[in-house]
């Protein structure tokens, strides 16, 4: 079980960030990045803080950060690994790979393991496409996979 | 003389194991007590010799590759700081016949200096464009620029001279050149490269259109999913603005102009230039209506230049060799040089910088070298997710945005995925619909609401409930997304979906029946 800071701290930290960035030309994006590099996801309690400081509605915020697959809700695991499954990758057999990983894992994409691991992603392109099928692992490029890389991988995650 | 080595620190070549070789070379070196200069290179593109060593020798540079970090021990029992000969050894880089073969005007430099020195970066002919643009008044460079005939490399193929001309004739008190690194299409791969192999010359692309428009300020609005690019680029600009490269007077002169790099959160949609504005602007990457055109009304409201990255980084060679000079490359109305990116099931994957006009038969069989499975070329992809798939009968198409037009495909980014005889292209049609439901910003219903039923539509073909008639559907609903749909997402996705249909349509037969079978 992760655990998640408390409301006020939670506002606290995010009015530092946004301070700093919000004398950006539009600054919602960076001040998004900067809350989920801080949390590790964007915590509802953050929107209030933000929008007030922005001086636009929560719904404004919650939009935003709801359009964009990079914001989380929750947490991710220790370990983040993205698995690509675009065009040039599938031409490689990234379907394969994704099962494969799904077992060794024991989860599916957009899924996190119960001991707090690691999170399985899909990814559309790392412009790694003459080295597929790939992957990114806690942002480690991975070209080539092949099941020894998987074995690799999976101990990494598991160690 | 110290031994100078160069390592690939391109992300294509870190997949492929370079951080390895670069620690088993450092461990040697410390071990034998040599003393020698490692440069961290961008790549040359030659994938499938990454990671491809090189060291500087009083005869030039020898490369070797692919390196494993086994090899390294081996590599200098050969005497390879001095080019002896392993089994790695490929020669002068420049010689090897994939990159001997190529034309490389916009990728000149990436894979041979140090991306982030900007004196070798000055010392391969950078920053002579922006010299003689400081020194020219804008409406002279905008014609430079027109008249090289240089098109959008981004995927539509407008004319950059004309975007530029909008900006520069529009009167306003501030503008914006926006650089759009949001490369999404799968088989590409260009903009990370020069971003992470010359950072420069995108920079200098981006203050000569900044100096030519009168804008002050840049945005590289670059996709998440290439950290590497983004430090780099980061590094970049730092490094170009105590050099005077950016700032308030560029090179000594009276424009400002300065840079800011901005960072994507996972949205494909947003590689469409006005939900890029908008995710800019920090709002969702919805795509607006044109007009008003961004030319006019573009970032925050003011004119802004919006290009992609190859068009921004091939402008400074232009403004030093001349249009005329660039322009005496290609064919028809695609002047210049294109980097194909040849990826996917292929045997020599990797960056190909070319003049228009090859054949797509060319470039995947004679250099790509067909399948890396070894099996035959089923279809080729070309243009990314939105682009069509090219059956081996169409292999005499010369790469020429007219000519693939006319075959209904477009060269979109230039990236081509080959798949073999193993590709199933109804499941290839469905993701691409499916692609499209995914990432659909939500604004116009064709294609909101037409990728989800397009899937359902496959689906059935999928299980055999009335194939033709479901075919038809499906081409009725693409005709209705090409010519209904705000942007490219929903409007190209019909080029896949029906190049499938169209080129491949055994695929598209509903299995037999084993009670069928006689």
């Amino acid at each position: 079980m992760i655990m998640q800071p408390a409301s006020t701290e939670i506002a606290s930290r995010t009015a530092a960030i946004v301070q700093e960035l919000k004398g950006l030309e539009g600054p919602l994006l960076p001040i998004l990045h900067g809350i989920q590099e801080e949390f590790g996801h964007v915590p509802h309690d953050a929107l209030p803080v933000i929008a007030e400081a922005l001086n636009i509605s929560r719904a404004e915020v919650h939009g935003v950060v709801t359009f964009y697959h990079d914001y989380r809700s929750e947490p991710a695991g220790r370990h983040v690994l993205k698995v690509c499954q675009a065009e040039a990758c599938q031409s490689m057999g990234s379907d394969v790979i994704a099962a494969k990983l799904k077992q060794l894992l024991g989860i599916g994409f957009h899924e996190t393991a119960r001991d707090g691991s690691v999170t399985l992603e899909p990814v559309y392109c790392l412009g790694l496409c003459a080295c597929a099928p790939s992957a990114m692992l806690d942002g480690a490029v991975i070209g080539r996979l092949d099941d020894e890389k998987l074995d690799e991988i999976v101990a990494e995650v598991r160690s | 003389m110290t031994p100078r080595i160069y390592i690939p620190g391109d992300s294509g070549a870190l997949a492929l194991g370079a951080e390895k070789v670069a620690k088993a070379i450092e461990k040697e070196l410390a071990d034998r007590g040599i003393e020698a200069k490692i440069v961290r290179n961008g790549s040359r593109g030659a994938y499938f010799l990454e990671p491809m060593v090189e060291v500087a020798t009083e005869n030039g540079r020898v490369a070797y590759g692919p390196v494993k970090p086994y090899d390294v021990k081996s590599l200098f029992d050969s005497g390879f700081l001095t080019g002896g000969h392993h089994k790695r050894w490929l020669g002068a880089p420049d010689k090897i016949p994939f990159l001997a073969r190529q034309t490389r005007l916009t990728f000149a430099r990436c894979g041979v200096i140090n991306p982030l020195s900007l004196d070798h970066y000055k010392a391969h002919g950078g920053l002579k464009g922006l010299h003689n643009a400081v020194a020219m008044a804008p409406a002279e460079i905008v014609k430079q620029v027109t008249e090289s005939g240089l098109r959008g490399r981004g995927g539509a193929g407008f004319p950059t001279g004309i975007k530029w001309k909008t900006v520069l004739d529009t009167t306003a008190d501030k503008k914006y050149i926006v650089c759009n690194a949001d490369e999404g299409d799968s088989a590409t791969f260009a903009d990370r490269m020069i971003m992470e192999g010359d950072p420069f010359v995108l920079i200098e692309g981006m203050a000569i259109a900044g100096v030519a428009t009168g804008a002050t300020k840049g945005f590289v609005y670059i996709r998440s999913e290439y950290p590497h690019a983004v430090a780099m680029m980061q590094k970049a600009v730092e490094a170009a603005r105590k050099a005077g490269l950016l700032g308030l007077n560029v090179l000594g002169s009276a424009n400002a102009f300065d840079i800011e790099i901005r960072v994507g959160a996972g949205a494909y949609v947003c590689g469409e230039e006005t939900s890029l504005l908008n995710s800019l602007e920090g709002k969702r990457g919805v795509v607006r209506a044109k007009p008003p055109l961004p030319a006019i009304q573009g970032l925050f409201g003011k004119p802004t230049v919006i290009n992609n990255v190859i068009s921004l980084a091939s402008v400074p060679i232009i403004m030093d060799k001349g249009a005329a000079f660039y322009k005496d490359f290609g064919m028809g109305r695609s002047r210049g040089t294109i980097p194909i990116q040849i990826a996917g099931n292929v045997r020599y994957g990797g960056l190909f910088e070319a003049a228009f006009g090859m054949t797509l038969g060319e470039i995947v069989d004679d250099i790509g070298g067909g399948t890396a499975t070894g099996r035959p070329v089923k279809a080729v992809q070309v243009g990314g997710p939105l682009g069509a798939y090219f059956p081996r009968s169409l292999f005499d198409t010369p790469f020429d945005y007219e000519a693939f037009a006319a075959k209904d495909g477009l060269i979109g980014h230039a990236g081509i995925t080959v798949f073999d005889d193993t590709a199933d292209m109804l499941k290839q049609a469905r993701f691409a619909m499916e692609f499209c439901a995914v990432e659909s910003c939500g604004k116009c219903t064709p294609c909101r609401i037409g990728s989800t039923r397009g899937v359902e539509t496959i689906d059935k073909i999928a299980r055999g409930i009335e194939p033709e008639k479901q075919i038809e559907l499906v081409t009725d609903l693409c005709n209705t997304m090409k010519f209904g749909s705000l942007c490219a997402l929903g409007g190209f996705t019909p080029y896949p979906v029906m190049s499938a249909i169209n080129h491949f349509r055994e695929d598209f037969k509903p299995a037999p029946v084993a009670e069928a079978a006689e």
